[in-house]
């Protein structure tokens, strides 16, 4: 592959590749926007999951991994209000652990 | 008379409504506004609400209601002649359909981009909604069952097709998996799977895979169907992205390949139309063309699935709400076109008309056989592609939609049973593997319970499963027909198609019920009632609707 940075830029070449970005964009769009949702939910359920694993010890599930899990927490802390509500729970579960 | 003319009447005929009707529609009647924030902004999560620029909406949108029903109904309706079926798709398209399609999505984005079946319990009542369900459940299990035997009978005509239909699911398996991990960028894949897609195809005629006739004291006919809701239901429990997602992307590119081969044809060939404009003797047996026509061609003309599409995911991705006229009516406009192909494929051709007459020898006969056969002799004297190889690549065209309903229409169900047992507390039917199985239980209890154990007569259902989705465009026109009452605007460019249906609906409804009684099937003759009961339900929801908007306006103005 050439290198064509040090080139000046050929206007002609400029416009295919602008164009072909256009089409890129437009090909990827039309691929994704009708599932984009179901993608979207579906990914969240996976998220959840991630949440319980990483807050189970705190809810008194024993979890091997615990160790390494609580690194995690503070990372989502900022998704804890979004999931505890997500999960039916009015208020956060955990005594020690207020967040609303 | 040829084809071209006919062609040019009809594309004409759209072209003018979209210039002409819609806009009058957009400015006179649903009134839109450029300015007015759509849910789409309002609302964005980068999820569900997204704007969208309308080509791409109005891709999106007019690939997810093209599908196999628009080439099955015209095909069967030319039974009565070329010229009912071409007037009824131009002029539904025109004053049906589109405002019909329009409207759903300018009535679900004025509403926070509610879903129909929502609206329908806001601005109707929450009796309306339930018969919203009901009408709902019916369509997709007919629109199962009968895709079922369409495919099944594909798959036993044309052996040629077998491999190319299920290789596409293959090529659809791998695609997804390169683009969900990112080894290949989407322009080079799309090439790559339709370069994948023809391979098939002209390959399929040299491996034909024919199904025996009787396998196992079952017609090679059923196992076809068990076959196809085999993979119907493995297919409806994978994520959207393993094989869903691809196959939807890959019939829409194939969607527009085949209409531009299919014009293409006409334009080259020329044909002349050999069917005759209006059949003098129709097969004994044809019910009457009216109301019989107004229920067997339903997409196409108007089809109450697309106020689903409009309301579900279409109007939450609305950029602005001018918008609306481009994707909702235009994508109509396709819809019709894909008809208009479909019937002139049904039509021209055939080298004589003793060959149209041999194909279209009972109601329910010919259909999308003739189609394909039709637009292989088209193709083949058209452009020149060998006949066989037309006849696979429009198998393979009319296969892959059915069988991306079939996918579509089985997760649907399943999420309605799963909601029954929420409602009624059965966790076992929250889980999806039962909650499939009653879905497919319950659909392959209609395509064998109306065609028999062999399978074959399962397309008696399809004047059927036309009635239930009109019934479903019907609810839709009387939401957006409530509203345009509420804002004191004219109603009658959508209460005139509304009573139209309705009563060619339940005008249908009975002629067919006397039909099954005096063929003695019981079993569809219960599915009839149950459908009237549905469309008379309809009917009074309407007036009683309507009645009380009225009131309600004169109260204000008093």
């Amino acid at each position: 592959m050439h290198d064509d940075h040090d080139k000046p830029h050929d206007p002609r070449l400029e416009r295919i590749r602008a164009w072909l970005s256009q089409a890129r964009f437009f090909a990827e769009e039309v691929y994704s926007s009708r599932y984009r949702g179901a993608i979207a939910r579906a990914r969240r359920d996976e998220d959840d999951l991630f949440m319980l694993l990483v807050f189970s010890e705190m809810m008194g599930v024993p979890n091997p991994a615990a160790y390494y899990t609580l690194e995690l927490q503070p990372l989502l802390l900022e998704r804890f209000h979004d999931w505890h509500k997500r999960m039916g729970m009015e208020r956060s579960p955990l005594d020690h652990f207020k967040c609303c | 008379m040829s084809a071209i003319v006919l062609l040019i009447l009809g594309l004409g005929g759209m072209a003018a409504g979209y210039f002409l009707y819609s806009r009058f529609i957009a400015t006179k009647i649903y009134r839109l506004d450029p300015d007015f924030k759509t849910p789409a902004h309002e609302y964005e999560d980068g999820v569900d609400f997204v704007p969208t620029n309308r080509f791409i909406l109005w891709g999106h949108h007019f690939t997810s209601v093209a599908g196999a029903a628009p080439i099955v109904g015209p095909a069967i309706a030319v039974i009565w002649g070329w010229l009912p079926a071409f007037l009824w798709v131009v002029l539904g398209t025109i004053f049906f359909a589109g405002v019909h399609d329009f409207g759903a999505i300018w009535a679900s984005v004025r509403n926070k981009a509610k879903s129909v079946g929502a609206l329908t319990g806001d601005v109707v009542g929450k009796r309306a909604r339930s018969i919203f369900m009901i009408v709902i459940f019916l369509v997709l299990l007919m629109v199962n069952a009968v895709f079922a035997v369409v495919i099944a009978g594909l798959m036993m005509n044309f052996s040629t097709a077998v491999v190319p239909v299920w290789g596409a699911i293959l090529v659809a398996l791998i695609i997804g998996q390169l683009i969900y991990r990112r080894i290949l960028s989407l322009p080079v894949v799309s090439i790559l799977g339709v370069i994948a897609l023809y391979v098939l195809i002209f390959i399929g005629p040299a491996v034909p895979v024919q199904m025996p006739a009787e396998v196992g004291g079952l017609s090679g006919n059923a196992v076809w169907i068990l076959i196809l809701f085999g993979y119907a239901a493995i297919a409806s429990l994978l994520p959207v992205w393993v094989l869903l997602q691809p196959r939807d992307y890959i019939n829409g590119l194939q969607l527009f390949i085949g209409l531009i081969v299919l014009y293409g044809s006409i334009l080259f060939l020329n044909p002349t139309l050999v069917a005759p404009a209006i059949n003098p003797d129709v097969p004994a047996g044809t019910p009457s063309m009216i109301p019989l026509l107004f229920v067997t061609i339903a997409c196409g003309a108007i089809s109450g699935f697309h106020g689903l599409v409009s309301s579900g995911t279409t109007s939450k991705q609305l950029n602005k709400e001018t918008d609306a006229r481009f994707v909702g009516y235009f994508g109509a406009v396709g819809e019709g076109m894909l008809a208009l192909a479909a019937i002139l494929a049904a039509t021209a051709g055939f080298a004589t008309f003793a060959d149209w007459q041999a194909m279209y020898t009972a109601f329910g006969q010919g259909g999308v056989n003739a189609f394909v056969e039709g637009g292989a002799y088209m193709i083949h004297n058209g452009l020149g592609l060998n006949e066989v190889t037309a006849a696979t690549l429009l198998t393979v065209m009319a296969a892959l939609f059915a069988g991306t309903t079939m996918d579509t229409g089985l997760r649907l169900q399943r999420y309605i049973f799963q909601e029954w047992g929420e409602i009624y507390n059965q966790p076992w039917m929250k889980k999806n593997a039962p909650a499939t199985l009653l879905a497919v239980g319950s659909c392959l209890l209609l395509a064998f319970g109306a065609g028999g154990a062999d399978g074959t007569g399962g397309m008696i259902i399809w004047p059927l499963f036309g009635t239930t989705n009109q019934l479903l465009a019907g609810l839709t026109l009387l939401v957006i027909t409530v509203m345009l009452v509420r804002l004191r605007r004219p109603m009658w460019y959508t209460l005139v198609p509304l009573c139209f249906l309705l009563v060619m609906t339940i005008a249908a409804l009975l002629i067919q019920l006397r039909a099954f009684f005096e063929q003695g099937n019981y079993f569809l003759l219960f599915l009839d009632i149950v459908v009237l009961i549905a469309a008379i339900l309809v009917a009074m929801e309407c007036a009683s609707a309507l009645k009380r908007s009225r009131e309600e306006m004169a109260e204000q103005q008093e």
